[in-house]
């Protein structure tokens, strides 16, 4: 029996190495949060992953792990994948950072990209990440042009960093139209539950908003808006599908360009560690197409994108006050990228106590 | 024809033993016909599944593999042993994942409050404070039973969001990293706080699955040799008979609850001080809810919960190999991971009834004796 057993492996371990050896250069793989089809988030680096492979075509094999937990798991996750011959592992969710660290440091041959975090303890680490709050703050003057209420409905998912500062970004986009414009905040404590974001939908619009923006990945906010029409902005991906009348527009993270740039440097051997911020510039984040609004709010948010593309602007400039009017920046003053990254605090004219 | 099923008079210690093997091979035709409707080679997909993980029994280069396992079988096992005697003493405890946070929270205050305090009785004392958590934490619903007469299905079930928020606003607040960029999350816990593993060299298990093992032991023996475990099969199965022979159910609603909140405390803190290293708010994935499904599969027996914990471990194991290796999505492989625990449970079924296939001439006979 035993033997039998022997041989069965054999027989599976010279296949499995029998297909790795049809002659890919690389092995790309990525561990995601959620599930591929959640058409927000995890969705779109798949899609990063499917650019690749139509890049490279045979040249890169790819393998990839959905529905990730964030605990205790993550590191058996990434570890399997190292030892299954992968050369290079994009971890693509904050919660996955120690863990990405704690496998680098037992591979180091193997090249890691953790996307959102901030340790890069192993030379075989990099971090990436995307300036969506440049999107942000052009939803935020499409907001305030087209909302008759004046106040926007925020789904947000996590008190952290990232989120706190699109909430921001998208108020100083909206009181650059609007001085008086105020942002309701309902935060949803999930990263995609369609249940639970629909019905932040719903409270939100009970209390009157009349646009919706989420920073939770499900299609259900703009599911409800429809239903209760009201306009609302898609999320990671172009969401226009589930909404065609409702989408104004959405942040599409677009992660091809930076899986293709970082496959091709370890195929030319010229990969090394970095901190990748990338934005609008980079093609890093993408508008959807401005839709369901008037031509002059579509020339203004055309206007704000290309300012903020050609590198001359940043939302984060100042003046701006703090939520409890303290001085943040002074006038012309751009935030520094650390201050952003750890951003804790809202800025004047957000409806909401930031959970502490 | 139809098919019925007939209470046999006894459980059928055959079918108590063969159940879960025909379980298994109805799993297997099932999977089979599943990974081959997508299109997979259903014999790869066992193999990556089942066999794949526990290649490092027999090849050391795959023994990281077995660690794994026993990183993952680990809460779950010591969980549903506690959980086993609350359920055979008919006290119906499912906020074991309450009690898991409240002993990860109640050990963790050591190494976050006093990230200095370094010597050898660091970790027992944390190990020591995760029980008493936990402890304390189902002490709640069971003093709400003897008291008031609650019901604890929903006190402990409640007791669970308590807990998940109060680590939240714990890992977001008072307790967050001062150096992690306002991610939630404590400060990682300093190297005499860590739970060792037991073979480093090999792979990352630590000693939470020699507790778990340590536990099942003690606890099999308290039920199967020791007057306390006849306590707790007599009240939970005729709570009158059991007054007759002078044992409190007050008394053995707080043993339950306090043995089971104490060893889902454990787990609790194994699981901080062990692979994650540090307290935030992603600690479980339902562990203590998971448990439960484990108590049943082993059959509310220790010893049998040693193997449904490694059993369900597996499946976990198994799922990533498979996707890996064959592309198969996440979602397939827990369907199948449903249908293994369908089938047994269904299984189960045979070894209080017996199938009787009843033609339809014969179904009136079949009536009569059934009246009779």
């Amino acid at each position: 029996m035993k033997t039998r057993f022997l041989t069965l492996a054999a027989t599976a371990a010279a296949l499995a190495f029998g297909t790795m050896a049809a002659q890919a250069a690389v092995k790309g793989c990525w561990v995601y949060v959620g599930p591929i089809g959640d058409f927000g988030y995890s969705y779109q680096h798949h899609q990063g992953l499917l650019q690749a492979k139509e890049k490279f075509g045979d040249e890169l094999e790819t393998s990839y792990l959905e529905s990730v937990p964030e605990g205790a798991d993550a590191e058996r996750a990434i570890e399997r994948l190292a030892r299954s011959g992968c050369n290079i592992i994009f971890t693509t969710s904050f919660g996955f950072m120690d863990a990405t660290n704690k496998v680098a440091g037992k591979f180091p041959d193997v090249k890691f990209e953790h996307a959102t975090g901030y340790k890069r303890e192993h030379p075989n680490v990099s971090t990436y990440n995307s300036r969506f709050y440049e999107g942000r703050y052009v939803q935020g003057i499409i907001a305030a042009k087209l909302s008759k209420a004046g106040v926007a409905g925020y789904i947000a998912s996590f008190p952290i960093p990232e989120v706190v500062m699109g909430i921001n970004a998208f108020v100083l986009g909206a009181q650059s139209v609007n001085p008086d414009f105020k942002v309701k905040v309902v935060w949803a404590n999930t990263w995609f539950d369609a249940g639970k974001e629909a019905d932040a939908a719903k409270a939100l619009i009970d209390q009157g908003v009349d646009i919706i923006t989420q920073h939770t990945d499900s299609t259900a906010p703009m599911q409800v808006a429809t239903e209760r029409g009201i306009k609302a902005f898609g999320q990671a991906s172009d969401m226009i599908k589930f909404g065609p009348e409702t989408q104004l527009t959405s942040i599409v993270d677009d992660w091809g360009p930076y899986y293709i740039e970082r496959i091709q440097a370890l195929i030319d051997g010229t990969w090394k560690q970095q901190d990748v911020w990338g934005g609008m510039k980079e093609g890093h984040v993408v508008m959807a197409p401005y839709t369901n609004m008037p031509d002059d709010v579509k020339k203004a948010a055309e206007e704000a994108e290309a300012k903020i593309k050609s590198g001359s602007f940043n939302p984060f400039t100042g003046p701006i006050k703090k939520q409890d009017g303290s001085e943040w920046l002074k006038d012309g003053e751009v935030a520094e990228d650390g201050v952003l990254l750890g951003m804790n605090f809202y800025i004047q004219g957000v409806d909401d106590q930031l959970p502490q | 024809m139809r098919i019925e099923l007939v209470r046999r008079p006894q459980h059928s210690a055959l079918f108590s033993a063969l159940s879960p093997f025909i379980a298994l091979g109805l799993t297997l035709v099932a999977g089979a016909i599943m990974f081959s409707l997508l299109g997979k080679n259903p014999v790869d997909a066992l193999y990556y599944y089942f066999i794949d993980p526990l290649t490092g029994i027999w090849d050391p280069g795959n023994r990281w593999q077995l660690h794994e396992l026993a990183i993952k079988a680990a809460p779950l096992i010591l969980i549903a042993v506690g959980l086993s005697v609350c359920f055979l003493s008919n006290n119906w405890n499912i906020g074991a994942e309450g009690q898991f946070i409240a002993g990860a929270v109640a050990g963790s205050f050591i190494p976050v409050l006093f990230p200095d305090f370094q010597t050898w009785a660091t970790l027992p004392l944390m190990l020591i404070f995760g029980m008493a958590g936990g402890a304390a934490y189902a002490a709640i619903p069971a003093f709400l039973k003897v008291k008031f007469n609650t019901n604890e299905i929903l006190t402990s079930l409640m007791l669970v969001y308590v807990a998940q928020l109060f680590n939240d606003w714990l890992v977001r607040g008072i307790w967050r990293n001062p150096e992690g960029m306002s991610f939630p999350g404590t400060i990682r816990f300093n190297e005499y706080a860590i739970l060792p593993q037991i073979w480093p060299d090999a792979g990352r298990a630590h000693w939470g699955f020699v507790f778990a093992l340590v536990a099942a032991v003690a606890v099999w023996f308290m039920l199967s040799k020791m007057l306390k475990g006849f306590e707790v099969k007599v009240l939970g199965q005729s709570p009158r008979a059991g007054r007759f022979a002078g044992f409190s159910s007050a008394k053995m609603v707080f043993f339950v609850f306090l043995l089971a909140g104490a060893l889902a405390g454990l787990a609790g803190i194994c699981e901080v001080a062990g692979p994650i290293e540090h307290l935030n708010e992603k600690i479980s994935i339902g562990y203590g809810f998971t448990a439960i499904i484990v108590a049943f599969l082993g059959r509310l027996n220790p010893l049998g919960i040693v193997a449904a914990g490694l059993i369900l471990a597996l499946t976990y194991l198994g799922g990533e190999s498979a996707q890996i290796a064959l592309g198969v999505s996440d979602k397939a492989v827990r369907a199948f991971q449903g249908m293994l625990l369908f089938f047994v449970l269904a299984c189960d079924t045979l070894i209080h009834y017996r199938i009787r296939i009843v033609g339809a001439l014969a179904t009136k006979a079949g009536e009569a004796t059934q009246n009779a």
